[in-house]
């Protein structure tokens, strides 16, 4: 392996440097936090609505759950993998290529590791505040049986991370926006398809029900549904687990191409 | 511009000596090498600059001139050679280098979603500067950007000319020992040109190093106090601009324009001047007495002609060529 290699794939470097960075990013957020918020929450909460009263008067319960609160909290992981996936890709791009905002940050003493540390939990803490704003809505229609639903927060900064960190892979190969395009058809649309937001999974047949095994919305999913329930998922720590995987696994590709990308 | 308070000489009780090499040397690059493929883009060069002066780094296109920086600030590893900045090696310790070094870049890159004051603040922060420095020092660092009455505008209602100032006071945030410029008035028009002039003068008399790069030699003509033009990724010439342009060039020029003027040049130029070149319809002649070349020109009705002294320009074509680089 080439030095060029064997630096574009070292592990990432964490440090504390990433909050200025992380900061800026919030900063710019809280002069249009209305509108990013009901941004990325309008489309589930139609969704949720729409679906739920007009398909629940139909179905009624589905899994042990009203079908409203079933596919509330199937919308609350999918807006948080949505909002992560649409900030790693079209925010990011903005910041790294149309304005060369990260150039500007690496020539301060912050390493690009550390600018990407930082927009990886950015990606992350964004899926929180959509999250936040669905489960409230859910809440306040008086679905959420106790307190352990408010683990669904921490569950949405996984699912953020995961997703941001896909993201951030599309971010680092793409030549222009039209490039991501290819995420939503071939990533995200499946995803939301095949986890188990609108029906369960077991409704599939088993090849599909096994191949959605793999899908991290679908473990995200396997967490939210038990804890809006009231109770503690089962094999929570093998559905933590999985996404704890992908997210890992997406960040360090994404951190080794986007090293190849800007540092030459 | 004006820097009516010295923001750069802030903390002048700073140790001003480096470890390892001499104290007056802010940037030493040894024998730099990068490759990009097969191709080099930076062979073997070597310069060195010394705190309190400005020093220019002249070349074409292509020379290597922002790959040179690059691997000086350390976000491209060098395949060969060494680098110290303000006495710190770099790429090894290129962060700890980076926070006593400021950077105009090439292209704008400054907070759109942010206004002046704050694009100043923000930029502080990853410094790990306290907010309380800051708040003291962007007053003045606005006031030296003339951008005073501006601090609670938006980035995008800014000029072209403004934006560079703003880059400028953004790269003195950290009250930085060097400042590093690349192209800083690349599409500016003469009046915020010489605003940035103006600027980097005062620096400059307030202590600052200045490392410039630039493809308009009037830049380098009233800022440089040494000079290096480089080519191919190579050091052609170094020195101070007089020093240069005595070792070089012939001091004074005669321009000859006109379309017949390649003829004239082969059957009397060449003979009258100590060198002679041709470029589309302007004959260059280059002679230490132009006075024989003058009283030629004088004979000929209707030819136009500009009689004046040498500059870098001239010596930045003799050492690089004429030919159009992309």
């Amino acid at each position: 392996m080439s030095i060029a290699t064997a630096k574009m794939w070292a592990p990432p470097s964490l440090s504390a440097r990433f909050v200025p960075v992380w900061r800026r990013n919030l900063l710019v957020w809280k002069k249009l936090a209305v509108a990013s918020i009901l941004g990325n929450i309008a489309d589930p909460l139609l969704y949720m609505l729409a679906l739920g009263y007009g398909i629940g008067s139909l179905v009624g319960e589905v899994g042990g759950m009203s079908y409203v609160a079933f596919i509330g909290t199937g919308m609350v992981c999918q807006s948080a993998m949505f909002t992560a996936s649409f900030e790693g890709m079209y925010s990011a791009f903005s910041r790294m290529h149309m304005q060369r905002t990260w150039d500007g940050i690496i020539n301060a003493p912050v390493s690009l590791d550390d600018v990407m540390l930082a927009e990886w939990l950015w990606t992350g803490t964004k899926s929180v505040m959509s999250t936040a704003a669905i489960l409230a809505v859910i809440m306040a229609l008086g679905y959420g049986h106790t307190w352990l639903s408010v683990w669904i927060l921490p569950l949405g900064f996984l699912v953020g991370l995961t997703f941001g960190a896909a993201g951030l892979v599309m971010n680092a190969l793409a030549p222009n926006y039209d490039f991501f395009t290819y995420f939503f058809t071939l990533v995200l649309t499946p995803m939301l398809l095949f986890s188990g937001v609108y029906f369960p999974v077991e409704q599939m047949p088993a090849w599909l029900a096994g191949i959605a095994g793999f899908l991290p919305l679908k473990h995200a999913i396997d967490i939210a549904r038990p804890l809006m329930l009231g109770h503690v998922p089962e094999q929570i720590l093998l559905h933590v687990a999985v996404l704890l995987f992908y997210a890992a696994l997406a960040y360090y590709v994404a951190l080794a191409l986007t090293r190849r990308r800007l540092l030459k | 511009m004006t820097l009516t308070t010295p923001v750069v000489a802030e903390e002048a009780g700073r140790a001003a000596a480096p470890a390892g090499l001499s104290p007056e040397v802010i940037l030493h690059v040894d024998a730099l090498r990068k490759k990009y493929g097969t191709s080099e883009v930076v062979r073997g060069l070597s310069f060195e600059i010394r705190r309190g002066e400005c020093f220019g780094l002249l070349g074409p296109n292509g020379a290597g001139k922002t790959t040179t920086l690059r691997c000086c600030l350390g976000l491209i590893d060098p395949d060969g050679g060494t680098i110290e900045m303000v006495g710190v090696p770099v790429p090894n310790a290129a962060r700890e280098a980076r926070v006593r070094v400021g950077v105009v870049p090439q292209m704008d890159n400054l907070d759109p979603d942010f206004t002046v004051r704050e694009n100043l603040l923000i930029y502080g922060s990853y410094f790990g500067l306290p907010r309380t420095v800051l708040e003291n020092r962007i007053p003045k660092l606005l006031e030296f950007a003339g951008l005073g009455n501006k601090r609670n505008v938006g980035i995008r209602t800014l000029s072209g000319g403004m934006k560079r100032r703003l880059t400028l006071a953004r790269a003195l945030v950290n009250d930085p020992e060097l400042l590093i410029l690349d192209e800083p008035t690349t599409g500016l028009d003469p009046q915020a040109r010489h605003l940035i002039w103006d600027g980097l003068r005062q620096l400059l008399a307030a202590g600052k190093t200045i490392l410039l790069t630039t493809h308009f030699m009037d830049e380098a003509e009233r800022l440089a106090t040494r000079l290096a033009v480089i080519d191919h990724g190579g050091l052609i010439a170094t020195g101070t601009p007089r020093d240069l342009l005595q070792q070089h060039v012939e001091p004074e020029v005669v321009e000859v324009f006109g379309d017949e003027v390649r003829v004239w040049a082969d059957m009397h130029g060449r003979k009258l001047a100590q060198r002679v070149e041709v470029a589309g319809e302007t004959a260059f002649c280059y002679a230490a007495d132009p006075q024989p070349l003058l009283n030629d020109l004088a004979t000929r009705a209707g030819v136009r002609y500009l009689h004046r002294p040498a500059n870098l320009e001239d010596l930045f074509i003799k050492l690089t060529g004429r030919e159009l680089r992309d």
